[in-house]
């Protein structure tokens, strides 16, 4: 009985993960063969030119992509670590308003955002600018984080902190050397998806950073799928380096996903 | 919520600040508080109010790409509203936004919530696989969409070769207008299996054993099990993963643009992409009406939220 659902199970994980599959076969296809018909179902004979023109052309853009994930980290959590502080230690009452914004503010479109940023970029001449990227894509996460931190940090005893304001701490320092430790797995989650979503963003990329030098790897494959149509297999390879962050999350920090997926969402 | 748990944690713990002693204190206390969340709500303000108030301000103004430099449009008031709303593709964009959401978040929910059940009771590896069904919805957008591109590619694409095999013709599902908007939802019921499937599962842990034992010696076989017990209690996460699910796929961009830009013909336009089109999609961007377009989808999830909220606060008081 338990080994047919295992099988049954295979089955279907493998049915779910086949476009996956197709992703890693055709980029390791070669040029020649991309047209074959039928398709080749398995890269019997592999080919690393993709992954060598993916790491030529889109190295710098893969570098834009990583510096704007680990600025987004940190503008969203110098924002929400504070404020889910506040939230819920300081002000335990009277948070229903802040909570409704939070709630409405990921209900914005992104594309409503974008052209508001854009509004506003073209004035401040921010257009264009890693900057600007970053201070949109953490709009992306800042309410999440707010919630959650609100969330976790509701659930540190009173107790000590109190201890820690015998001992003389201030709020400040009761905050930094007592809450941010023990807060150290929410961070984590908070942080693993900011840089996610901030590494596999494409509207704010392609409306605010569309004529730039510097962009980001999302808009690289974009502009790889319009200009040659032909080397699919370097738009592959491209798009399977683009999903390495993705995999390190599924390997290494699981836990902290299926925390995050659940938090806004479910009540035990 | 995970959120009313946590509530009442702090309520449980406020014994300790009836401690908290003279009211001076206390109310140094307060604007400590308003300190920390200072940073939160000057930025609400500066990135979501400021946007939210250009916009509103973009779509009752004439905005051209040089009054945009220049800060001088031309008030209109209501005028972009009444163009998009008597305009032809406004009437096909709502069909398609419908349709693409309301197919999406159906599939999407039972889909994943039949993987919910057949995840329910552990088997071996059923971990590890559950964990590989995460990757769909942590791939960035662009990855899986120009996969699915590839896969979709009317003479070269994995599809049509293995339609072939059973004699079935070229389907050209991304550039015909019967088959585009087709093509597009298949991909973003494939992008939300996970997500449902990862609430409605974890909704699944809260259902106490003891039913089903108690279902099964009364002689419950599996149907009646699921239609008597699991649908019934899994009510509230599965309004609430509805609800999310509405809100995300009302403004989804990304996997439309990427796959068929809303085309051919408007075939798989909705009105995110309408907006988005309208707004960055040509070299001639027109702000005013892709800003109203963008202002009535915040109309429609606004509903949606509003309706999260009050369900929310029933699944709350009871």
């Amino acid at each position: 009985m338990k080994n047919w659902r295992t099988g049954v199970g295979i089955v279907l994980t493998g049915v779910m993960l086949f476009p996956v599959y197709w992703m890693v076969n055709v980029s390791l296809t070669r040029t020649g063969d991309m047209r074959a018909d039928p398709p080749h179902w398995f890269p019997w004979n592999p080919t690393f030119e993709g992954y060598a023109a993916a790491l030529g052309q889109q190295l710098p853009a893969l570098a834009t992509s990583l510096f704007i994930g680990l600025g987004t980290v940190a503008v969203t959590l110098i924002v929400a670590l504070p404020a889910g502080y506040a939230l819920a230690k300081l002000l335990p009452r009277g948070t229903g308003a802040i909570d409704f914004l939070l709630l409405v503010a990921q209900m914005i479109p992104a594309v409503v955002m974008a052209m508001g940023f854009y509004a506003i970029y073209i004035r401040l001449g921010m257009l264009n600018t890693v900057a600007g990227l970053i201070v949109a894509d953490s709009t992306l996460a800042v309410p999440f984080a707010v919630l959650l931190f609100r969330a976790f940090m509701a659930g540190i005893p009173r107790e000590i902190m109190a201890a820690a304001q015998i001992d003389g701490a201030g709020t400040w320092r009761t905050f930094r050397s007592v809450v941010l430790p023990l807060s150290r797995n929410s961070v984590i989650t908070v942080s693993l998806f900011a840089f996610l979503w901030a590494w596999s963003d494409f509207i704010f990329a392609s409306t605010l950073n569309r004529s730039s030098d510097t962009i980001p790897v999302t808009l690289g494959i974009f502009r790889y799928i319009g200009n040659n149509t032909t080397q699919w297999n370097s738009i592959m390879a491209t798009a399977v380096i683009a999903s390495v962050p993705a995999a390190f999350l599924l390997v290494l920090a699981q836990r902290y996903i299926a925390a995050g997926v659940t938090a806004g969402a479910v009540k035990d | 919520m995970a959120f009313t748990r946590t509530d009442a944690v702090a309520t449980t713990g406020r014994p300790a600040a009836k401690v908290s002693p003279a009211p001076g204190r206390r109310r140094s206390g307060r604007w400590t508080a308003l300190a920390f969340l200072a940073p939160l709500v000057v930025y609400l303000l500066v990135f979501y109010a400021y946007p939210l108030y250009r916009n509103i301000e973009l779509s009752v103004h004439d905005y051209t790409p040089r009054a945009f430099v220049q800060g001088d449009p031309e008030f209109t008031g209501l005028d972009n509203y009444r163009a998009v709303l008597s305009d032809d593709a406004f009437l096909a964009a709502l069909r398609n936004t419908a349709v693409f959401t309301l197919v999406s978040i159906a599939l999407q929910y039972a889909l994943g919530l039949a993987l919910a059940v057949f995840f329910q009771r552990g088997f071996r590896l059923s971990a590890v696989l559950r964990a590989m069904f995460l990757v769909p919805w942590l791939l960035p957008l662009i990855v899986s969409a120009s996969t699915w591109s590839w896969m979709l590619n009317s003479d070269n694409g994995i599809v049509n070769a293995f339609l072939r095999a059973f004699g079935i013709g070229q389907i050209n599902w991304l550039t015909s207008p019967g088959t585009a908007l087709l093509s597009v939802t298949v991909a973003n019921i494939w992008l939300g299996i996970p997500f449902n499937l990862v609430i409605l599962y974890a909704g699944l842990q809260n259902i106490p054993a003891s039913l089903y034992e108690a279902a099964g010696l009364d002689g419950a076989n599996a149907w009646q099990r699921f239609w008597r017990i699991t649908f019934p209690l899994l009510r509230p996460v599965s309004a609430i993963t509805l609800l999310l699910g509405l809100i995300y796929t009302l403004k989804v961009v990304d996997i439309i643009w990427i796959m068929t830009r809303g085309g051919p013909a408007d075939a798989s336009a909705t009105l995110a992409i309408w907006s988005y089109r309208e707004a960055f999609g040509t070299g001639q961007p027109d702000f005013s009406p892709a800003a109203a377009v963008g202002n009535l989808l915040i109309l429609i999830a606004f509903a949606a939220g509003l309706l999260h909220v009050r369900l929310q606060r029933k699944e709350g008081s009871s």
